[in-house]
């Protein structure tokens, strides 16, 4: 019994956001994406964890940081299933899902090896144009770069 | 137009690119004119095009401008492994206004985010050369009196060949019908075909030229190059079967006309240059004049 509440401390966080049914290989790239590596907040998470809807998952545990829409939307493109969930007070005060943005800065690599931004320092901007099959148009070259051939920076 | 970068035919639009015809029209009526006086046109070639560079350099001369530059990068800092960003702040504090070719993808693009003072692309790579579209177009207007409703064919690789792209794309703000002959392994890649199908405009293709010619206005041929194909035999084949004589031109419209980007390898033989509807060379003779129609607009002197 004390062993299974002393868990429970450990995971539940008071106020913060959790970020939840992260593809398991993709938990160190959301840290990424999101800067979380900087943080200087106590952050919790855990890979390759059981999930019944998706077989393995990720979970990241942020205290006292809440994110601006935009700035989670940025970790779409590694993290679609994510929910996310916003936690104050023990209590869940809002639970949501990620959404592809527009315009995606910073986080991918240009297809095109000619392109610009693969041989001078240029950060990539890319126009979002298909939302759902991820086909993203590379601002400088025009090329496009799909999901089957994503590289994350 | 002041200060308005030109790095791909859309960023201008369709008014703005009237406006440039119109223009490019007064300058080849008085082609000499004392209008950027005392402004530095810079022209940055980090790859050579003999070409392109002289068609600019000329445009500015004869609007008295002064030119600085350098014509391939092997001279120049660049190889002393310079960043792009470094050379365009460097420069921009020589000249009014940059033009520039580079051989990386969307180079110009970036170039023009960090310039304090305005690019005119003059080649990114495989991606843009807007102000060969604007020639183009110039010499369609000039030859067929408008831009609206005429039939388009172009001839050779479609695939890999970007004026056509451009010029396609452009075209599609005027009603075009376009005839499109190629070999099955370069016809025009369905991006720019979606251009076409979303304006609701007619686009037939041919591996053939022979009724292509007979419909056309403008027919306008492209060099189909080696590298292009892993096998060298199929290049023979397919270099020779879109090859323009004297012959294929006596089905023509009377008012039809010959274009090509040049240079031209055998596509057009020689034969052809002296008929009425060869006017590939009058064509390069009107990048002049879109040339001083962009340098003029863009410094905001016209
Ligand atoms: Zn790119």
């Amino acid at each position: 019994m004390e062993k299974t509440r002393k868990e429970l401390k450990v995971s539940a966080i008071e106020n913060g956001t959790v970020i939840d049914h992260i593809p398991a290989k993709n938990v160190f790239q959301v840290i990424r994406i999101l800067n979380l590596d900087e943080c200087q907040e106590q952050i919790l998470f855990g890979t390759n964890l059981e999930s019944k809807k998706y077989g393995t998952k990720g979970i990241i545990k942020v205290s006292n940081r809440f994110f601006e829409s935009e700035e989670l939307n940025k970790i779409a493109l590694a993290a679609p299933t994510a929910s996310i969930i916003e936690i104050r007070n023990f209590q869940v005060i809002k639970k949501m899902q990620v959404e592809v943005p527009g315009t995606i800065t910073k986080v991918v690599k240009c297809v095109n090896p000619n392109c610009i931004t693969n041989n001078e320092q240029v950060i990539t901007r890319f126009r979002v144009v298909d939302k759902i099959d991820i086909k993203l148009q590379c601002m400088y070259c025009e090329k496009m770069t799909e999901k089957s051939n994503m590289v994350f920076l | 137009m002041k200060n308005k970068n030109l790095i791909a035919i859309y960023d201008y639009t369709r008014e703005e690119q009237t406006r440039l015809l119109d223009l490019a029209e007064e300058f080849e009526r008085e082609p000499v004119q004392n209008i950027l006086n005392g402004y530095v046109v810079a022209t940055l070639f980090f790859e050579p095009s003999t070409r392109t560079r002289l068609s600019f350099e000329s445009a500015a001369n004869r609007l008295g401008a002064r030119v600085i530059g350098f014509t391939d990068s092997a001279s120049s800092s660049v190889k002393k492994g310079e960043s792009l960003k470094d050379t365009i702040l460097t420069v921009s504090n020589y000249a009014d206004i940059i033009v520039m070719r580079h051989p990386r993808d969307g180079s110009a693009r970036y170039a023009s985010e960090v310039s304090p003072v305005p690019i005119i692309n003059a080649g990114d790579g495989a991606n843009q050369h807007p102000t060969q579209t604007l020639l183009d177009m110039y010499s369609i207007r000039k030859t067929q009196g408008t831009l609206e409703n005429l039939q388009v064919a172009f001839v050779g690789d479609l695939k890999y060949g970007r004026t056509v792209h451009s010029l396609t794309m452009a075209l599609t703000n005027y009603k075009t019908t376009f005839h499109l002959v190629s070999p099955g392994e370069l016809k025009l890649p369905s991006y720019v075909k979606t251009h076409i199908k979303e304006k609701d405009l007619k686009y037939h293709q041919y591996t053939n030229m022979d009724e292509a010619i007979r419909k056309a206005d403008i027919l306008y041929m492209t060099r189909i190059q080696k590298e292009r194909f892993s096998d060298p035999i199929e290049y023979e084949r397919v270099k020779n079967a879109y090859i323009l004589n004297k012959e294929l031109l006596e089905n023509a419209k009377e008012n039809m006309k010959v274009l090509h980007p040049l240079p031209r390898v055998n596509e057009i033989s020689e034969e052809v240059d002296a008929n009425p509807m060869a006017y590939y060379f009058r064509q390069a003779e009107n990048g002049v004049y879109i040339r001083q129609a962009l340098l003029a607009s863009i410094l905001g002197v016209k």
